[in-house]
């Protein structure tokens, strides 16, 4: 079996694994209690906060724990926003095609009367400093950008677009979900002020995350009913998450070298090999998109039976189409890039692990070819698309 | 909990009457590939009898499930009795089909309408 979507989540690591079981077994004391056994959680927990900071560029101080990625764009978001509204300031600049943990968080605020930009992506899943730069207002109160998109892996120019709001003083948070541990962060060097991260998505644990945000920068609780994470997070600390979470991202940061070495070239094999299937084009810029992930649109085909075939292929991966979204529209990100409805809905994301071998990535190659062969050569839209009696949209 | 029952994996997986009769007495095409899903019928149709059917599916598991189901419903049956096929009964034979994906039974029915319909059209001509 090959498992190609780590951008849905990832394997525990041993390390994050064995750090768990430790935690649980020996710091299983609550960090509010003074006595030795909450001493020995709260120092834990005060450990993996040090190593997570030290690993960003952080200090151990802007690092607020929280209980995921999602959650800690809720919080960035909503807390800032609610903010900028005490000074009259209204507006949030984001793009069309952020994580839903944004764009319904942002949804949300404009029913409350916040007045939300989505910038345009382009074509190549990707905005610029300039765009951010036009767009910003004398009451805008957040810009929210995604450092790494989760579907087509394209990674913003998130220093420059963090110089840009910081010579505009308006904070800028970015849903980095996708990008920590797979590529390299400064948050300092990068001028970030509010970042998101999820465990989950480098090999750590499910259900626990961080949002970093900058000294100085003001940030409320989401969560009421205690004094827990500097009375930013209230609610027992997920002690064994937290501890687990640092191991992984530190194993994560250690090899990100040598993993990044690693994926691009099989990452940049199945491109090449994918790009072979007549009709068919990847989604996102070639060069600047994550070591691991590769997406694809197939004309002619629907995204969901590919999957279901792959499956019985033994290759886990995941598509933008609606049906496997359980809604009538495909992917919002591949919509946001241009990607008509009828191209969208047979979209596949594989999104490689460590793990994968020259051998997988031909494997993969092949069965792909195969299962598009075998659909389109059943599919009446294909039929009209090879008699001529539709014009292919991709060539 | 698998996402569809052993049925429509059958179904899905060995599709039944796939494919296209050139010279086919009805035609009958629904939905859109904007919504994802397309189904093309055609039928051979002798002294009021389905003698022979094929399908062709732009589409998600359920829905290349349900046009190979319901041909199967059809084939050599007469024309009033395919008339009365409805989308439940293609969802009951593949033993169900979740609650969201309902509307692929419905198109299979709705490609075999569109067919007899069509084959009336030619009919009167």
């Amino acid at each position: 079996m090959i498992y190609a979507d780590n951008a849905a989540t990832t394997k525990m690591s041993e390390t994050a694994i064995n750090a768990m079981i430790s935690a649980m077994k020996d710091t299983y004391g609550n960090p509010s209690s003074l006595y030795v056994t909450g001493q020995k959680a709260k120092e834990a927990i005060e450990e993996a906060r040090e190593k997570i900071a030290s690993l960003i560029g952080a200090r151990a101080s802007e690092i607020i724990f929280t209980g995921g990625g999602s959650e800690a764009d809720n919080q960035a978001i909503v807390s800032t926003a609610r903010l900028g509204a005490k000074s009259g300031k209204k507006h949030i600049i984001s793009t069309a095609f952020e994580h839903h943990a944004v764009l319904h968080t942002l949804e949300k605020l404009r029913k409350e009367g916040f007045e939300i930009t989505l910038l345009d992506v382009h074509e190549n899943g990707l905005i610029t400093a300039e765009e951010v730069e036009k767009a910003i207002r004398p009451d805008t109160c957040l810009v929210t950008i995604m450092y790494a998109n989760n579907e087509i892996g394209t990674i913003q120019p998130i220093s420059e677009i963090g110089a840009v709001c910081r010579s505009h003083k308006v904070p800028f948070h970015t849903d980095a979900v996708q990008a920590v541990g797979h590529v390299p962060i400064d948050v300092e060097k990068q001028n970030i002020d509010m970042l998101s991260s999820s465990a989950h998505k480098y090999h750590g644990p499910k259900g626990v995350g961080f949002l970093y945000v900058k000294k100085g920068v003001r940030i409320t609780s989401l969560i009421e009913g205690g004094a827990q994470e500097n009375g930013k997070r209230a609610g027992t600390e997920n002690v064994p998450g937290i501890v687990s979470m640092a191991a992984a991202l530190e194993e994560a940061v250690r090899d990100l070298e040598k993993n990044r070495d690693h994926l691009i070239p099989i990452r940049d094999r199945i491109i090449e090999g994918l790009d072979a299937i007549p009709h068919s084009a990847l989604n996102g810029d070639r060069e600047k998109r994550l070591p691991g992930n590769i997406n694809f649109c197939f004309e002619g085909i629907e995204g969901e039976s590919l999957l279901l075939l792959l499956d019985d292929k033994g290759i886990e991966a995941s598509s933008g189409s609606a049906c496997t979204s359980g809604s009538l529209d495909p992917s919002h990100v591949l919509l946001a890039i241009g990607r008509v409805h009828d191209v969208a809905h047979g979209s596949l994301r594989l999104s490689i692990g460590e793990d994968i071998t020259e051998k997988d990535a031909d494997y993969i190659v092949d069965s792909v070819k195969e299962v598009v062969g075998y659909l389109r050569s059943f599919s009446p839209v294909w039929r009209d698309l090879v008699s001529g009696k539709t014009e292919f949209i991709l060539k | 909990m698998a996402l569809y029952s052993e049925t429509v994996m059958d179904h899905f997986r060995h599709p039944r009457n796939v494919g296209v009769i050139e010279d086919a007495d009805a035609v009958g095409e629904v939905g859109n590939a904007k919504c994802g899903d397309i189904m093309k019928m055609y039928m051979k149709i002798t002294d009021g009898i389905i003698e022979d059917v094929k399908f062709e599916t732009f589409g998600c598991g359920s829905a290349i499930a349900s046009s190979s189901m319901a041909t199967e419903l059809i084939k050599g049956k007469p024309l009033e009795e395919v008339r009365k096929l409805t989308n439940k009964a293609v969802a009951e034979a593949l033993d169900g089909l979740p609650a969201y994906k309902m509307h692929c039974s419905v198109l299979a029915q709705e490609a075999i309408e569109a067919a007899l319909n069509d084959y009336e059209q030619k009919q009167k001509q």
